[in-house]
């Protein structure tokens, strides 16, 4: 077990694009660490480069006490779970998840063991006889995480961990998937473009843009205190509003606005979508339109007006130079 | 499958109808009748036959059945020429071929692009080059007092083809005929997807873990195919005719050879044609190995 600690770290493409950008970033032990942002942000770059299978041009990457910026990826002793699991086909569920053993010359009966250990926690007991081909996606994603956790290594690495599995097996894949992180205190690290996703899953989540990270913090802050109109826009289910005042952008969610006497803003109902048990309206606010979240059953007439407020701690100014967050 | 026969208007499923089919099929046919069913069951009759290029018996061929094959097998130079045709295939295409081919597919997938393209231009040429030239040049390479290696190597009077033929020839044919497994290799490893021989490296496999545990059992396929097509072509290669011309002494003298000079030199027409049935009969029986290996992969 170790913590993850990144120093200046650049990865420039040969063809000059600077996918990671002098980033520092301390992961800690045993913690489940989201890279959250769009694609091409970089993030994924930044899980291959602490992989080692993109090399660093600039700075360190230290796992606990041991920098392995230049080591082999084989020698790293980290574990990784591709966005499409790469098993070898050609091999047994039992033969795959004793993979890392086999390279490393470990008796037949130990791995016979362990891919036996490693399956049974990971509820893969029946299928070790199987080809990959044979497996559900859900089943083939738990056999990777086992060859990845029979690996033994001091830290874990998943690519788009849950995109791969349809809606409804995703939830279930994440809930199992953060049951195993907490059971087995692995250092893990994932990358994904799903806000709700990285807020379930991660004890804290860097947001990426540009290669380089715009926040850092938990589920609750970056959710809560969005440190840039980028992250703001970013996270949440629903986008969060924002509405230049002045020399300010007032930034308020959706989920927090609701109907009063007198308020922050005013307009009519122009559009009303249904979220289940909430439901988004869409306010038209002269140039500006402003969402609000009303639960079921509460939704008001189109073209009524309405005035919507805050609680004064959950409306956030950003700078309208820099976007960056001001009180 | 059944909507696809012809009904009783005689249209199938393209609507052409079965006699303007055969009617657009049948130049072809009458071509590969005249040029390659005809020769190929007029040397199966030759076979059985004492025909000769001249004397009696090119007049008045007599049927003389399984003589032929008869003595060839107990012909000392056809068996010579049957083992030297094997040595030639083993060692020119199976091993060399293969190995070579893969091996440059192999490590130019991580080498930079010039580079790659350069090597695979260089040995491209080697294969799309007329055999007659390439022979030619081979020669002005391997001949005694003039040739190239002997000046390099600082030994002129070195005759590589005299003094090492098959040698000679299996290196030959190695470099003029990988790019054909290069090429082969090179787009079937790119079917090997690039997660897997990411967590090879990541779990520290060797290069040849890598090959043996990831890349092999994705390209068995192509590697079965591959050296199919090459024994069969390195098998019936006539080019060491051009380099050596079976010599010296029949030291080098490889079935395709010695058939042409039993037909063409000595002028036994049937006892070259007999050789010749059993060499395909010699390429079916390699052929229906292979075929059977790659039925067990499915």
């Amino acid at each position: 077990m170790a913590g993850i600690t990144i120093a200046g770290l650049s990865t420039v493409y040969p063809n000059g694009v600077r996918a990671v950008d002098s980033l520092d970033v301390e992961i800690f032990d045993g913690e489940l660490f989201a890279l959250l942002g769009p694609s091409g942000c970089g993030k994924t770059t930044l899980l291959r480069t602490i992989a080692g299978l993109e090399g660093a041009s600039e700075g360190a990457v230290s796992i606990g006490p041991r920098e392995v910026t230049r080591l082999q990826p084989g020698d790293r002793r980290v574990a990784m779970v591709f966005q499409d699991y790469a098993l070898f086909p050609h091999m047994t569920v039992a033969e795959n998840i004793a993979y890392p053993l086999r390279v490393r010359g470990v008796a037949k009966s130990v791995q016979q063991e362990t891919a036996v250990r490693t399956a049974g926690g990971l509820s893969l007991g029946a299928l070790l006889d199987r080809r990959p081909g044979q497996l559900s996606g859900g089943q083939q994603q738990r056999a990777a995480l086992a060859r990845a956790v029979a690996a033994s290594a001091e830290v874990l690495l998943l690519d788009e961990p849950l995109s791969n599995l349809d809606a409804r097996l995703r939830l279930e894949a994440r809930t199992f998937l953060k049951k195993l992180q907490r059971e087995l205190e692995l250092t893990t690290v994932f990358v994904t473009h799903d806000q709700a996703e990285a807020l379930a899953l991660a004890d804290r989540i860097a947001v990426m843009d540009a290669g380089r990270i715009r926040q850092l913090g938990t589920p609750r802050e970056v959710f809560q205190r969005p440190a840039d109109t980028f992250v703001a826009n970013f996270i949440g289910s629903t986008p969060m509003n924002l509405v230049p005042r002045g020399d300010v952008v007032v930034g308020v969610r959706p989920e927090y606005l609701t109907p009063a006497a007198s308020g922050l803003f005013t307009g009519t109902v122009s559009i009303v979508e249904n979220l289940g048990v909430t439901s988004l309206v869409t306010l038209d606010c002269g140039e500006d339109q402003i969402g609000y979240v009303v639960p079921e059953d509460d939704e008001p007439a189109i073209g009524t007006t309405v005035t919507v407020d805050a609680p004064p701690a959950r409306v956030l100014r950003y700078d309208k130079e820099t976007g960056l967050l001001v009180r | 499958m059944a909507s696809s026969v012809p009904d009783s208007s005689g249209l199938d499923s393209s609507g052409l109808g079965v006699r303007r089919a055969v009617g657009f099929v049948a130049p072809a046919l009458v071509l590969i009748g005249i040029f390659l069913v005809f020769p190929a069951l007029w040397t199966l009759y030759i076979g059985i036959t004492n025909y000769q290029l001249t004397g009696p018996a090119a007049a008045n061929p007599r049927v003389v059945g399984l003589d032929n094959v008869l003595e060839a097998v107990q012909d000392p130079l056809f068996t010579n020429s049957v083992w030297l045709t094997a040595l030639f295939v083993l060692f020119s295409a199976v091993i060399g071929q293969n190995v070579l081919g893969f091996a440059l597919a192999w490590l130019l997938r991580s080498a930079s692009q010039w580079l790659r393209r350069t090597v695979e231009g260089l040995v491209l040429l080697s294969w799309i080059l007329p055999s007659t030239v390439v022979a030619f040049l081979w020669f002005a390479v391997l001949s005694r007092d003039t040739g190239t290696l002997g000046l390099l190597l600082g030994s002129p009077e070195t005759s590589w083809l005299v003094q090492y033929p098959m040698i000679s020839l299996i290196i030959f044919n190695i470099w003029r005929g990988t790019a054909f497994s290069m090429l082969l290799y090179t787009s079937a490893l790119a079917a090997v997807p690039p997660s897997q021989l990411e967590t090879a490296r990541l779990v520290g496999a060797s290069g040849w873990q890598t090959v043996r545990d990831v890349v092999f059992p994705h390209i068995r396929g192509h590697v079965l195919t591959n050296t199919l097509l090459i024994s069969l072509w390195t098998a019936n290669d006539f080019t060491p005719f051009l380099l050596t011309s079976g010599g010296p002494n029949h030291q080098s003298e490889v079935l395709p050879v010695l058939i042409y000079r039993q037909a063409l030199e000595s002028g036994q027409l049937g006892y070259a044609s007999a050789m010749s049935l059993l060499l395909l009969i010699g390429n079916l029986a390699v052929a229906l190995v292979y075929l059977r290996l790659l039925r067990r992969r499915a």
